[in-house]
């Protein structure tokens, strides 16, 4: 890689790119590898102990198992960049049926929690670092400090104890999303796990806004629009807060893609159909070709995000533009 | 919670690295501040929970000792779960596996991605590339999915829970002890070292390692803190070898379902990995604002 080095912004994002595709390349190796390293035959598990060798020998064939490794990982990956994600072996329907109403429950439920989380933390972050050492911002950094190292189960459970079960019984305590219907006919399941998600990706985002901001307020530029005599208002808007979103962007992106990972916990808390419960589910039952899927789609969206953050970054810092 | 903070914000072009400590030093001035301290009395009360829990518990974690899901009182301080079980004994049971898993899983990862991290900043060559490329891998990968995927192919024993913790544990260690090392290789100290002829393998360990343990100290505490959220978290799923065993995240998963009837079953061993994390948590952050200097900064700025 290092030979081949465009410059510019493009080249940039050029370079980011083709190590992103280079990433999942691996990714997918390593994911193909792991599952071939499964001691059990999955042709056996299929058919269990009624199998006749005929029967065995049939089923290995349909599965590609009878041929070589090389070719296995081949026919998987184009059939995966075909959208071919295989066959479930628990449900014996296609991957890609299965999982995709899950699919759209897990993207409304993560939109959801970051239509909500990014505008509240950027505000709480903005507000403590202009009150800075004052009540509300040593407040809110010791109790986002607390939330922040508080596992998601722990924090859902105690919502759920809080609003659901225990103490009062105003929200629901399990989110389940029935087949053929959508998570917005039932929105006040929804209310629970994103408040959860929220207060799983807000500290990070609050504080480095927080940090941001704090920096851009004792800069020179801040200090000459205050001196030109600008009303205070706009000095903030239109000359602080542009400035310390920078290095925000990636934390929030940073943060999405760990919700990737994230919701996996926070879904079978509160048993809502997503790929979260999908892929516990899939374990429990040894259910490979779905575990496959989702690790590639995971890491997909993981690799993307962080892609975009990095983007983010540089495209919103022209300080680093120049350094490419 | 999540566990970005380090994971790609790390390129020394966005966030310089801070300065080097000296380790004993950086533990014992973070210790001025507050939040070290109730972090350390938090993590210092949950482990003597831990580790004296067993001899004190006035029953045996799997002895049944009442009706199932009866509130406080009469025998059992806490009521009992949903088998009728003691929650005050399988609470004092509870604690070990998941502090022991953490710590070795955590301490694993620590040694493998510093070890890794310093050796690819000091052979500035193919060889860093290569290993920090292998790193991305690792890291395009959520710790949980990995540590899912694990199980699912080698089943639920603790071991394959420590590997994939160590395993992906160590490639953001490692990312952080290169970033902290590369500056460290260029100074002059380390060329006059390689002039008297001292062996690599003792300028990385003797010369880089001392110089890079504060953004390590840093990095290594937020990494216990996600080493224990996973272990109670694969617990609370159910992923583990024994589904009755004395231990939080299977007693929080057991009992979750019978909140309205008898919470203490979950809420005991919540509140525990709340007030553990949050002394993890609160610990480092406490190293890393002292590695940074925020703990004089106050009134000089």
């Amino acid at each position: 890689m290092s030979r081949f080095r465009p410059s510019g912004v493009w080249g940039f994002i050029l370079r980011r790119l083709l190590l992103g595709v280079v990433v999942l390349i691996l990714v997918s190796i390593l994911v193909f590898l792991a599952t071939q390293a499964l001691p059990s035959d999955p042709a056996l598990a299929i058919l269990g102990r009624s199998a006749t060798p005929a029967s065995l020998a049939a089923l290995r064939r349909q599965l590609h198992l009878d041929r070589s490794v090389i070719d296995q990982y081949w026919t998987w990956v184009t059939g995966l960049l075909h959208g071919n994600l295989g066959t479930s072996l628990a449900a014996q329907e296609p991957v890609t049926t299965l999982l995709s109403p899950k699919l759209v429950n897990s993207a409304v439920l993560v939109a959801v929690a970051a239509v909500v989380s990014i505008p509240l933390s950027i505000a709480i972050g903005a507000w403590a670092a202009l009150k800075r050492d004052k009540a509300f911002d040593r407040t809110s950094s010791n109790l986002l400090l607390a939330l922040a190292a508080l596992p998601e189960f722990v924090v859902a459970l105690v919502l759920v104890i809080v609003f659901a079960t225990t103490v009062f019984h105003v929200l629901p305590a399990i989110s389940t999303v029935p087949p053929g219907s959508r998570p917005w006919n039932n929105w006040v399941a929804l209310v629970l796990p994103t408040i959860t998600l929220v207060i799983a990706v807000a500290p990070y985002v609050a504080r480095i806004m927080r940090a941001s901001m704090i920096e851009v307020l004792e800069s020179d530029y801040v200090e000459m629009a205050r001196l030109k005599g600008l009303p205070e208002r706009t000095v903030l808007v239109r000359h602080a807060l542009p400035n310390a979103l920078g290095p925000v962007f990636q934390v929030i992106a940073l943060n999405l893609a760990y919700l990737a990972g994230g919701i996996i916990i926070i879904e079978f808390v509160f048993n809502y159909s997503g790929i979260g419960g999908a892929i516990t589910e899939a374990v429990v039952n040894h259910d490979l070709p779905v575990v496959q899927a989702l690790a590639i789609l995971i890491a997909a969206v993981y690799v993307i995000l962080n892609l975009l953050a990095d983007v983010a970054t540089i495209l919103v810092t022209p300080k680093l533009r120049t350094q490419l | 919670m999540s566990q970005v903070s380090s994971d790609w914000v790390a390129d020394a072009e966005i966030a310089p690295p801070l300065p080097a400590v000296r380790g004993t030093s950086l533990l014992r001035r973070s210790l001025k501040l507050w939040r070290t301290r109730i972090g350390l009395a938090l993590v210092g009360f949950i482990v003597l929970l831990a580790i004296v829990g067993p001899y004190v518990a006035p029953y045996g974690p799997n002895t049944p000792v009442g009706a199932p899901n009866s509130t406080p009182g009469g025998k059992a301080v806490l009521g009992t779960d949903y088998l009728g079980q003691d929650v005050l004994s399988r609470v004092l049971y509870g604690g070990r596996s998941i502090l022991v898993l953490a710590v070795i899983a955590t301490a694993l990862g620590l040694v493998a991605g510093t070890a890794i991290g310093l050796v690819a900043a000091y052979s500035r060559n193919a060889l860093d590339d290569t290993l920090m490329r292998g790193m991305d891998v690792f890291m395009a990968l959520p710790q949980i999915l990995l540590a899912l995927v694990a199980v699912t192919i080698v089943g639920p024993h603790a071991w394959v829970v420590v590997a994939a913790i160590a395993l992906t544990t160590a490639p953001r260690i490692a990312r952080v002890a290169r970033g902290a090392a590369q500056p460290i290789v260029e100074r002059d100290f380390i060329a006059a070292s390689e002039a008297m002829g001292v062996p690599r393998w003792r300028i990385v360990s003797g010369e880089l390692l001392p110089n890079c343990l504060g953004p390590l100290m840093v990095e290594a505490s937020l990494r216990l803190t996600y080493s224990i959220t996973l272990i109670a978290a694969l617990a609370y799923l159910g992923l583990t070898p024994n589904p009755n065993d004395a231990n939080w995240g299977i007693m929080i998963k057991q009992n979750q379902f019978v909140l309205a009837v008898q919470p203490w079953g979950a809420v005991a061993p919540i509140i525990a990995i709340a007030l553990l994390t949050m002394g993890t948590g609160l610990i480092g952050d406490g190293i890393a604002r002292t590695a940074a200097g925020i703990d004089r900064a106050r009134g000089e700025e």
